[in-house]
């Protein structure tokens, strides 16, 4: 708690699990081991109200006195370093927006809140830093909720501030009223309900810290208008009161030196990198480990771009489209570790055939996602970067000379491919060329379905935040918002959407917002007329009956045009080429509608309940490796 | 096999719905949930009697101290502790069966708290078990209503829920790879949705 004085010793470190009690003074040779153990934000925040996580004072203060709660927040918004936010206004926020009026925050308006959500979740993947969106209250803040959830799944720090109605009618079914803190609590990391104007200060404090600490995740705050024109009259108190919140840093340093030993003792290791090796900024430890060690690498579809899937050593992705030479030296293994990923069911299949002949190291910011899936053998609980610059003085050069002639047999035999046999060009063939063209260079975003995968599958990643999908939700209507947020926040660079025309008219409205900002996201459609991925299980689990998949969709082009933007169709394998290199020069925003194949399934494919060695391959290995394209690089 | 966990929470509205709200979107199985205060006025207790196996257990401690608003989390698997349930129950007696019914409730340590005409009002406390005995001997007599708080329940000795370390898993002992607290059917499993 704030009051709490600053433990002796070891200051800032709680007490390692089964000592007595913080106050009993450590033995000097423990506090080596101390040190290993979980930092609490309670005991780091005392030290002279200094905020280490943040680099931010808090304290007793009067800094505040005059100041309504719409001052606050557009202060206190700056002094946390946001240049940037999204939102839509309404009546319950309105005293935020006219303090917005005349504000340097680079202000986004959206046209849906879902928008605005997933543009700062899309921000926020794109710099690491957290996105902000502002809403009004009722159906503003409910339409937050798909986007939270979104972020929630795949630890994305982004932090909502909705409006409520009157503290003094909240429970009353008053006009735009609706239990914002109940519908967003399991979609949120901590919510708040600020009810009194003297605990804003503390609460933004609080949301920044737990949203991009630890395990990231989303937070919101709900802010009744009264809160917000309420002014602070005396001095306040902004020190986070977070007795329960732990953050963790450096592992357990005897299970850091148990995993290495067991890394250096395994004859068929594969390194698993998830999303987590992203966030806490690891990919070069990751890199070393795997070149110091020997080691070939697997990235998840959050982890793509963490190792470069040019190195000899990579595996590209695992799972359920994953590459089978991945999902083979999985099965295969004897020593699976696994970095900052979380064990999916849509990575391991069924679990009771996953890895079964691995002894598993699991290390994870987050505790509880430690044995959760499956048994592990080594646990690591710390930050990845912190915990494997601790290992990687552990760790020998091995030559695994038999496994890798293994892993080298898979990748030649079984490499990413696809057909060309249809009069429209294949998805494949539209990704392949934007591939060649960006070497992979550019920041991507996708809807959800099969594009999807074949973007994972025929991009060669190379750059950590290259990558921006929703994984764990499954969000469709996510990459053309996600696009504008990263854009927003990375201005200079060629952001390209890979949509479905499914996934794409759930948020299409958002090209208005691209237009109005002139923000220059290249949207490039893979338009099969069809959710081609529910297709695909139709086709191959459901007799093949279409129900409800097939879509009549809007010209494109023309739609683009409408709101003010290029847009271009291409329906000819020959035009592929040309009008990929059109879109990618083409200076301001541009959508291109690429007429494609139907009739086509994203292999290889692991089904539900099979194991992850169990693939149907497809055309995955029926032909040797077509000799003119990208995937040369693998063999 | 049941469990004992307590948790000191945050005194703030939404504890308990976060809290309630985890368990059931997990399909954690609770047997009893008691919320109420402390020495601290800025802390709450609860006690929460769980129906889990000992991985399941694992996650619901962990998940629990997951939530921001939960400060400490400690189950009493590996401790002795001492564990109380109190019980009001009204029971139908005439003047001919009360003693009777005294007579029961004085064996148990029970507290006679009201009497009418025809019924009595016994208060009991103790551990679960013992409280279910005693619900069992009293059935003939005729339950007009009965109400119990839940387990509450702290260490034996110095420990206390304060002193509860961080969340330092360790490592599972048997087979490397096994399965999730509750395997999904084949079923289940073709019904998942293609994403
Ligand atoms: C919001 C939402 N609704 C439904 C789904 C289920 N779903 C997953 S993929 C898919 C089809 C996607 O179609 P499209 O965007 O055209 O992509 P394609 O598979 O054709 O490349 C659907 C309906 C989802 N993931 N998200
Ligand atoms: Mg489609």
């Amino acid at each position: 708690m704030s009051t709490k004085p600053p433990p002796t010793g070891a200051v800032g470190i709680a007490p390692a699990a089964g000592s007595p009690s913080s106050s009993t003074p450590q033995p000097a040779d423990k506090k080596k081991e101390a040190a290993t153990v979980p930092i609490s934000v309670a005991d780091e925040q005392t030290r002279a109200g200094h905020l280490p996580v943040l680099g931010y004072r808090t304290g007793r203060t009067d800094r505040y006195i005059g100041l309504t709660g719409a001052q606050i927040l557009l202060q206190m918004l700056h002094e946390h370093g946001v240049t940037d936010a999204f939102g839509y206004p309404g009546g319950a926020i309105l005293p935020t927006f006219d303090q917005l009026y005349e504000n340097k925050l680079n202000f986004i308006l959206v046209r849906h809140e879902q928008g605005a959500g997933h543009m700062a979740d899309g921000y926020a993947r794109a710099t690491g830093k957290p996105g902000i969106v502002i809403v009004t209250s009722g159906p503003g803040a409910t339409n937050t909720i798909t986007p939270l959830a979104t972020a929630c799944m795949d630890s994305i720090p982004i932090i909502v501030f909705s409006g409520q109605v009157r503290t003094y009618v909240i429970g009353n079914d008053a006009f735009q009223e609706a239990d914002v803190t109940g519908i967003s609590r399991p979609v949120t990391k901590r919510n708040y309900l600020v009810k009194n104007v003297k605990d804003l200060p503390r609460v933004i404090n609080e949301a920044f810290i737990i949203a991009t600490t630890g395990r990231p995740g989303p937070v919101l705050v709900d802010l009744p208008v009264d809160v917000s024109t309420a002014r602070v009259e005396e001095i306040i108190d902004d020190t986070p009161n977070l007795p329960g919140y732990r953050i963790y840093k450096g592992g357990n340093s005897r299970m850091v030196k148990a995993a290495a030993e067991m890394i250096n003792a395994a004859q068929r290791p594969v390194l698993y990198v998830g999303g987590g090796v992203i966030i806490s900024r690891a990919w070069p430890e990751v890199r070393q480990l795997a070149e110091k060690g020997n080691i070939p690498a697997t990235t998840t579809l959050l982890g793509l771009g963490a190792f470069d899937e040019n190195s000899p050593l990579s595996l590209h992705m695992l799972g359920m489209h994953g590459s089978a030479y991945a999902n083979y030296a999985v099965q295969e293994s004897d020593c699976l570790i696994a970095l900052g990923a979380r064990f999916d069911d849509r990575v391991t299949g069924n679990l009771k055939l996953f890895a079964p002949k691995a002894k598993i190291i699991h290390l994870d910011i987050d505790p509880s996602s430690i044995s959760k899936n499956v048994r592990v053998d080594v646990p690591v609980v710390g930050d990845a970067r912190l915990c494997l610059q601790d290992m990687l003085a552990h760790i020998e050069y091995q030559p695994r000379r038999e496994w890798f002639d293994r892993i080298n047999q898979w990748k030649s035999r079984y490499p990413f491919t696809w057909k060309d046999d249809s009069p429209l060009p294949k998805p494949q063939a539209i990704i392949e060329a934007i591939n060649k063209l960006t070497r992979g260079r550019a920041i991507f975003t996708t809807g959800v379905g099969q594009h999807q995968m074949w973007a994972a599958q025929f991009i060669r990643w190379s750059i950590p935040r290259s990558m921006i999908t929703s994984g764990g939700l499954g969000t469709m209507g996510y990459g053309l918002p996600a696009a504008i947020g990263a854009q927003v926040g990375r201005p200079g660079e060629l952001v390209i959407d890979i949509d479905g025309d499914g996934s794409l008219l759930m948020t299409v409205m958002e090209l208005a917002t691209m237009h109005q900002y002139n923000l220059p996201v290249k949207v490039a459609i893979l338009n099969n007329r069809f959710q081609g991925m529910v297709r695909q299980w139709q086709k191959l689990f459901y007799g093949g009956r279409f129900s409800h998949t097939e879509m009549i969709n809007p010209d494109f082009a023309a739609l683009a045009a409408s709101f003010g933007i290029r847009g271009v169709r291409c329906d000819k394998k020959e035009d592929v080429p040309r009008i990929v290199e059109e879109m990618v020069q083409y200076p301001g925003p541009c959508v291109v509608d690429f007429i494609c194949e139907t009739d086509e399934n994203v292999y290889p494919m692991v089904a539900s309940g099979k194991g992850l060695h169990e693939m149907e391959m497809g055309v995955v290995g029926e032909t040797p490796p077509n000799s003119g394209r990208e995937m040369g690089s693998l063999a | 096999m049941k469990h004992v966990i307590t948790a000191l929470v945050m005194n703030e509205p939404g504890v308990l719905a976060h809290v309630a709200g985890m368990f059931s979107a997990r399909g954690f199985n609770i047997d009893s949930l008691v919320v109420g205060r402390t020495e601290d006025p800025n802390l709450s207790r609860m006690t929460i009697v769980v129906i889990a196996d000992e991985r399941t257990l694992d996650q619901v401690r962990k998940q629990l101290a997951k939530i921001v608003a939960v400060v400490k989390v400690r189950d009493f698997k590996d401790l002795p502790f001492v564990s109380r349930d109190l019980m009001l129950v009204k029971l139908s007696a005439t003047p001919r069966t009360r003693s009777e019914v005294i007579e029961l409730a004085d064996l148990f340590r029970g507290r006679i708290v009201d009497v009418s005409h025809n019924t009595i009002l016994v208060e009991v406390s103790g551990e679960e078990g013992k409280l279910d005995a005693f619900v069992e001997l009293v059935r003939p007599y005729g339950i007009r209503e009965l109400a119990r708080t839940g387990v509450i329940a702290m260490a034996r000795g110095a420990e206390s829920v304060r002193s509860a370390g961080g969340e330092e898993p360790r490592p599972a002992t048997g087979k490397a790879v096994s399965a999730a607290p509750r395997q999904p059917t084949q079923a289940e499993l073709e019904a998942t949705p293609p994403g």
